[in-house]
């Protein structure tokens, strides 16, 4: 039976049909689907960890057990686990490990578009890269064997177009899981110097045979058509090759390390000109360039964010190739003329934003209007730093606010009591709890906000150790932010609604003015979790002045009309007939009666849904 | 051998792209089609633009398109429209809801919702079909059945047979609202 399976599906499938019992990951687009997918298999297990780094742990300590393991993240989530990941390739495994790195070219929902073949080379380990789900759903299979036969972990990298792409796959039955015996090992898998040493020459003998094996293994194969053009190419790029460059010959790498160098000589010497498609960095180039062949890589097509037919197709061209696109043959003159068209209306961006009703957005307003450097983390909430609101400073990785504020203390006096660190809970337990433990220790008089809204909202709300459940559906302990806090040495504890604007805006003023480290949970449900039905706010727009104070909020129910095409909207009170005259008006299919533009409209114009006495 | 067939789809989150671009893929399944179907997820999702590629033929490569090489755009929003039109091809069709969602900077008062997208839209692309969507829906009895008139509209302009559409759409649609939606269906395809 065939399916139409994402990328990310046939992963599951695919460690589904390969005897794989325990899965571990931290949500991360475009990885996070893998484990939500997997986790519905009869006789599995799987884990949302609290972070990659213990994901892989749990995933090592699995495989040491016996059982085949997969293990996901996003391509950043790969910096955090690469400390295991780097002395894994050390010990090798027991029963087979695959660690998918879904990386993100054009950073679609990133902060960073790093490329993980290197990370490959750089831990020494073999890297597989399907381009389409089937072949997602094999090399996941292939993955498990190459580890238990070669005892190693083994990279499996997709990017954002496999990931979410979907295409047909033959579903196949799953072989039976078999738990490999567990022996005490202490020189292979305790690693102290004196061990660790024997090791390296284990991991470096074990490299020289995987490079044998990528010779000769299924996935390296080159297609023979016409000769004078070859290209070296992997992953999705091989479908655009295949896409726009049909007659030319391809030495399609689906392991790319250990590097075929054979195989890559014998292909450059049976071709005219040679060119590599590839994204992000020139990871196949330079190892082609390394073994003294000419070739063609990034000298024609750039290194920077993703690539599409119609790109790869332009750059062949311009480098006097001739192309295909929907089976017509590219000229130069074809491929970027836009002459002759008439002048396009400009079209306004549409940027992701704040949810109607989003808790977040009080507290960013508040802390907007208290002018603080605000130092930023990875979610939603990061939507924030961008206009109207404008109230975050800083962004970098997952956990980086708090460190950051400490910091920026430390520097400088003058910044107690002007910085705040902010950071969502799922944030806060993958790698923020480090850091308000360094500024308790460390004497900081930070102040640091969880934006707690009970769920990992961005990435689709999975659960964490914060809500009382579990990737597989069971009830478990939910940590006490504020027991956690004062177990950390945190002695000034607040809870906030972030929808109490006054409220907020009083603890914030307290605390970071307050000597010591503070915390502020600023706790509300997600309100896509929530849905509350709470009756939409209203405008009485006689006496709405059109200040535009609603507007700063960046709710996208709130927008600014011509008095005469706001009466279209529920003003319950009389309409307002003077000319021309610009009044607030909530629309009232997505407002959700949160009220915070009734709390901060000067006016009284802004008015709650409950106070709705007119006709409605 | 057939060149692939290439659909655009494009709205802002909450419009129901991916219910219908499920149902195309049901269909042209069931066509006995090769195909390809491509989303964005994560922070792209958060009131932004959404889009869905899909590519059906005999053997389809690319899971993407790039510019000027949509053959069809199926647009739930009239500025998602103007933005996506770079990518049909010269001659394709644009399949146009008669919508305006503001985005933020709209909302917001920095820029104007613009005018004359779909004057615009005609001068490029000649051949583009202006759906009344939410009225049509709102006729069949639901106006949240707006993008199955759309996708109505578009199916009758793929080599896709009418009875396919109609098995994919029963699977995709929950069962009591399955009378309302083949409504919604049946006046996309009459337009």
């Amino acid at each position: 039976m065939k399916e139409l399976l994402s990328g990310n599906a046939a992963i599951a499938r695919g460690a589904f049909e390969a005897g794989v019992t325990v899965a571990a990951a931290y949500p991360g687009t475009p990885s996070t689907e893998i484990l939500e997918h997997f986790a519905r298999y009869p006789g599995v297990y799987a884990e949302w960890a609290p972070n990659e780094k213990v994901a892989l742990e749990v995933g090592i300590g699995a495989s040491l057990a016996g059982a085949r393991v997969l293990v996901a993240m996003k391509h950043v989530g790969v910096n955090v686990a690469a400390d295991p990941l780097f002395t894994l390739a050390y010990t090798g495994v027991n029963g087979g490990l695959v660690l998918v790195s879904a990386d993100d070219p054009g950073m679609h929902s990133s902060q960073n578009e790093q490329d993980n073949r290197n990370y490959a080379r750089f831990a020494k380990i073999p890297l597989l890269e399907p381009a389409d789900s089937r072949e997602a759903r094999d090399m996941v299979g292939l993955a498990l064997d190459i580890s238990e036969r070669f005892d190693t972990p083994v990279m499996l990298r997709t990017t954002t177009r496999i990931a979410h792409a979907q295409s047909f796959v033959e579903l196949k039955e799953p072989q039976p899981v078999v738990l490999r015996p567990y022996q005490k090992d202490a020189r292979k898998y305790l690693m102290v110097p004196g061990y660790a040493r024997p090791r390296r020459a284990v991991l470096a003998g074990r490299l020289l045979e995987l490079e044998q094996y990528t010779e000769s293994g299924p996935v390296n194969f080159i297609e023979w058509r016409e000769r004078q053009v070859g290209i070296i190419t992997g992953g999705v790029c091989y479908q655009y090759v295949r896409e726009v460059l049909p007659q030319a010959s391809v030495l399609k790498l689906g392991m790319s390390h250990p590097f075929p160098r054979n195989l890559v000589r014998e292909f450059a010497s049976g071709v005219g000109n040679l060119y590599v498609v590839e994204e992000l960095d020139p990871f196949i180039e330079e190892q082609v360039r390394m073994l003294g062949i000419h070739v063609k890589g990034r000298e024609i097509i750039p290194g920077i964010g993703e690539l599409d037919p119609v790109l790869v197709a332009r750059h062949f061209v311009a480098a006097g190739v001739p192309a295909v696109l929907a089976g017509e043959e590219v000229t130069e003159a074809a491929a970027g003329a836009t002459a002759g068209l008439p002048e396009a209306p400009a079209a306004p961006a549409r940027p992701p934003v704040l949810c109607p009703g989003c808790p977040h957005r009080g507290l960013f307003y508040v802390l907007r209007r208290l002018k603080l450097m605000v130092t930023g983390d990875i979610g939603c909430y990061t939507l924030a730093g961008l206009p109207p609101l404008e109230a975050m400073d800083s962004c970098i990785c997952m956990g980086a606010s708090i460190g950051a504020a400490h910091g920026a203390e430390k520097a400088s006096l003058e910044r107690h009591g002007h910085t705040v660190a902010v950071i969502g809970d799922s944030t806060f337990f993958h790698s923020g709890i480090t850091g308000l433990l360094n500024m308790v220790y460390n004497g900081g008089g930070g102040t640091v906000v969880i934006v707690d809204n009970r769920t990992t909202a961005m990435t689709g709300h999975q659960p964490h150790p914060g809500t009382g459940t579990t990737l597989m559906g069971c009830p478990a302990p939910a940590v006490d932010l504020e027991m956690l806090a004062r177990a950390l040495g945190v002695k000034r504890v607040k809870v906030v609604d972030p929808l109490d604007l006054r409220r907020v805006e009083e603890v914030m003023r307290e605390e970071v003015a307050a000597p010591e480290t503070s915390l502020v949970i600023a706790r509300r449900s997600c309100v896509l979790l929530t849905r509350p039905a709470g009756p939409p706010a209203w405008v009485r727009a006689d006496a709405c002045k059109g200040c535009r104070s609603c507007i700063r909020l960046g709710c996208p129910a709130l927008s600014l009309r011509d008095v005469e095409a706001a009466s279209g909207g529920t003003p319950p009170g009389k309409d307002g007939k003077s000319a021309s005259k610009k009044v607030a008006v909530v629309d009232q299919l997505t407002c959700t009666g949160c009220g915070l533009c009734v709390q901060v409209c000067k006016n009284g114009a802004l008015q709650r849904g409950e106070d709705n006495v007119g006709t409605g | 051998m057939l060149e692939p067939v290439n659909v655009l789809m494009a709205g802002v989150g909450g419009q129901g792209t991916i219910l219908a671009s499920k149902v195309l893929a049901g269909a042209a399944e069931k066509a006995g089609y090769d195909l390809k179907v491509s989303e964005v997820h994560g922070m792209a999702q958060r009131g932004g633009s959404v889009v869905t590629q899909v590519r059906l033929g005999e053997k389809v490569h690319s899971p993407l398109i790039g510019e000027k090489t949509a053959d069809i755009i199926l647009a739930f929003e009239k500025l998602e429209g103007l933005r996506l039109l770079p990518f049909l091809k010269p001659g394709g069709t644009m399949i146009i809801n008669d919508q305006e969602i503001p985005p933020a900077p709209v909302l917001a008062g920095a820029v104007e919702y613009p005018a004359g997208i779909i004057a615009h839209i005609r001068a490029v692309a000649p051949d583009t079909v202006v759906v009344d969507a939410l009225g049509l829906a709102a006729a069949c009895g639901n106006a949240r059945a707006a993008n199955v008139v759309l996708l109505g509209a578009l199916a009758r302009r793929l080599p896709v047979g009418e009875e396919l559409w109609q098995e994919s759409l029963a699977a995709q649609v929950p069962a009591r609202l399955l009378e309302v939606n083949r409504a919604a269906f049946a006046a996309g395809y009459g337009l």
